[in-house]
């Protein structure tokens, strides 16, 4: 390993990580960025979301952006170890040790199935597939044939079964270092991964599916890994979201769940490992923080015509996003690699039509 | 008998908006190899442009059912026109970009969802139509809503229309021709670009009839209820063959049909049976159902 890569890969990660550590520790109001001084819970609550979806959008990226498996199911698997180990602990009564290992066992065990049929097709075939799939455990959440997930009410964890260490206001700070070693799980084994020699080979069939095959390889093992991993990870980043907001809703089975992680990838930079973060991170804020500004005073001042879209943070992330696609496809992260191709641009190959194939 | 007769006719009339949505979404990947998220914001608008023209423009109209059609006439045509619109300033700047495409179609509909939703509210809008269609008409014992025909002859009609429109004209030869094989239709000097605003016109109005439609079905119509069509006609779209009309009409009934029996059924878990079908079909037939016709060309 050369010297200039063990920075780049270990030590500036390892730097960057640690500073974000440090920060329940810093007792500091900044006016406008939060509401609350930096070590209050309200703003350690807001920044462990953050470094969540920051972790959930890098998994996603695994299989879209290093892959180029273009998924609009991915919120299946977050659902399912968001779901599993709590309704393992709240309706089984199981210890939580117990919960994790099941939903990470029946995670890993759904997406090598769900992989291997939905594999069968490529391109956009494979995206509503996925989405086809996601639908279906939206719709299980939802009715609740067992009354295991309690439907629209969602289903608040048993806080006798978690860990002390999570439950109460005054344990945020925990759970914002959880968000963050959970992250930092994500960021380490994805840089792995992608740099094993088969995560090598997912690189190459998001370039250039045809001449891996003609290598004597066959892409859809190669494929079905990545998947696996990344809805693996997923599912791990689930069991902390659940730990994070007390519970399970439906929120993390809607398939705008996964468009919203898509945007995040793009936003940031799309099989680029900071970018991701990066763009989660950024989303999560906006999404938060738009809300306070469609409401402040400025923008009631303002004609209707104008205030109803700046009251809505999705519509404005949404024209963002759109704009980003057009003009940088190479998201934020691409802005620190000009001239080469990146992000969008790199996946192009792996989702074009057999149409245009032949 | 009577509730067998009942739901099928319920699953027909399903049936029929799903093959609205999904004939223009097929025509539409199979052209230009787009996967048109952004369809839903069609039926968005259809359904929204006929609640809105009912409420504020033809609100002098008495007879109730004129009112609904002048509306669900503005209706289509707003659905055409922003349908056209997104083509010419979104997709066609991105031409041969497809990830890029599909991308900005994502963004297009959750924006859009959002917009509506802070015009109108999250709540869904009561839709005003003729007495007429809510009134049953009992045929084999079975009290069937009158809406439900509506629905079937609509989407017969717009599948005759389409057949007449691809088979008999000269742009239907274009389009045909070019789902089949579009750098060929090129090389012949025909200029591809403008069967590709009129596909995405005439799905935009194809999904804004469905929107229509589902405001007559459910009654209501809201910001959501796009997004959740969309979904199932994904999977008519994949399961009767990327690019073919027929199969798009054959999965929709099919899809809707299966969905109404099982949810009669086993309470409502038609939706299950469903993606399992699309599994299933995956797993025998991975081109779908027309997968005969498309799959020559690969």
């Amino acid at each position: 390993m050369t010297r200039r890569k063990l920075v780049a890969d270990w030590l500036w990660p390892l730097l960057v990580f640690g500073a974000f550590a440090a920060v329940p520790a810093i007792h500091l109001s900044i006016p406008k960025v939060f509401d609350q001084p930096i070590d209050s819970p309200g703003t350690l609550a807001l920044l462990a979301a953050c470094l969540v979806y920051g972790g959930l959008a890098l998994t996603y990226d695994v299989q879209f952006g290093f892959t180029g498996l273009l998924s609009f199911g991915h919120a299946l698997y977050i659902a399912l170890g968001c779901y599993l180990a709590n309704i393992a602990i709240t309706d089984w009564h199981w210890q939580f040790w117990q919960g994790i290992v099941l939903a990470m066992g029946v995670a890993f065990a759904l997406s090598n199935v769900l992989g291997f049929v939905s594999l069968r097709v490529g391109g956009i075939a494979f995206a509503m597939v996925t989405l086809a799939f996601a639908q279906a455990g939206a719709v299980l959440a939802l009715k609740d044939p067992h009354h295991w997930t309690h439907g629209e009410e969602g289903l608040g964890a048993d806080y006798t079964k978690l860990p002390k260490a999570f439950v109460g206001i005054v344990n945020t700070k925990n759970l914002y270092w959880l968000a963050l070693a959970f992250l930092a799980l994500v960021f380490f084994a994805v840089r792995w991964a992608v740099d094993s020699s088969p995560g090598r080979i997912w690189q190459a069939i998001r370039e250039n599916e045809l001449r891996v095959e003609v290598l004597g390889l066959r892409p859809q093992l190669y494929k079905l890994q990545a998947f696996v991993l990344s809805s693996t990870l997923a599912a791990a980043g689930g069991i902390v979201y659940m730990l994070l907001y007390n519970g399970s809703t439906l929120a993390v089975t809607e398939p705008t769940f996964t468009l919203t992680l898509l945007l995040m990838v793009v936003i940031g930079g799309a099989g680029s490992r900071w970018g991701a973060v990066l763009g989660g991170i950024l989303y999560t804020y906006l999404n938060n923080r738009l809300v306070a500004v469609g409401s402040s005073s400025t923008v009631e001042g303002l004609p209707h015509v104008l205030r109803t879209p700046l009251e809505q943070p999705l519509f404005l992330l949404g024209v963002v996003f759109i704009l980003i696609v057009v003009f940088l496809p190479g998201g934020l992260a691409g802005l620190a690699v000009r001239g080469r191709p990146s992000g969008l641009r790199r996946i192009e190959a792996a989702v074009r039509p057999e149409v245009d194939a032949a | 008998m009577s509730t067998f007769v009942l739901l099928t006719l319920t699953g027909l009339g399903l049936g029929a908006m799903y093959f609205l949505i999904a004939s223009g979404l097929s025509l539409i990947y199979g052209l230009m190899g787009v996967l048109n998220f952004a369809h839903g914001a069609f039926i968005t608008v259809g359904a929204y442009g006929t609640w809105w023209t009912s409420v504020h423009v033809f609100d002098g109209i008495h007879s109730a059912l004129w009112r609904w059609l002048a509306s669900s006439l503005l209706g289509l045509v707003c659905g055409g026109v922003f349908a056209a619109l997104v083509e010419l300033i979104l997709i066609r700047p991105l031409y041969a970009r497809h990830i890029e495409q599909v991308l900005v179609t994502v963004g297009l509909q959750l924006a859009f969802v959002a917009l509506i939703t802070g015009i109108w509210g999250p709540d869904a809008k009561t839709f005003v139509v003729p007495p007429w269609l809510h009134e049953t008409t009992t045929i084999g014992g079975a009290h069937i809503p009158n809406d439900r025909w509506v629905e079937i002859a609509t989407a017969g009609a717009v599948l005759a229309l389409l057949q007449l429109f691809l088979r008999k004209t000269r742009y239907g030869l274009i389009i045909r021709a070019g789902v089949e094989n579009r750098a060929m239709v090129q090389a012949l000097g025909i200029d591809v670009r403008k069967a590709f605003t009129l596909v995405f016109a005439i799905g935009g109005i194809a999904a804004a009839i469905a929107g229509v439609l589902s405001g007559v079905y459910f009654n209501v119509v809201g910001p959501d209820q796009g997004t959740s069509l969309l979904i199932f006609a994904f999977i008519v779209v994949v399961i009767g063959g990327l690019g073919s009309i027929t199969g798009s009409a054959v999965a929709a009934v099919v899809v809707a049909l299966v969905q109404q029996y099982t949810n009669y059924y086993s309470s409502g878990m038609g939706d299950i049976v469903v993606v399992l079908m699309l599994g299933i079909v995956l797993l025998v037939r991975p081109r779908g159902i027309a997968g005969a016709i498309v799959g020559a060309r690969a």
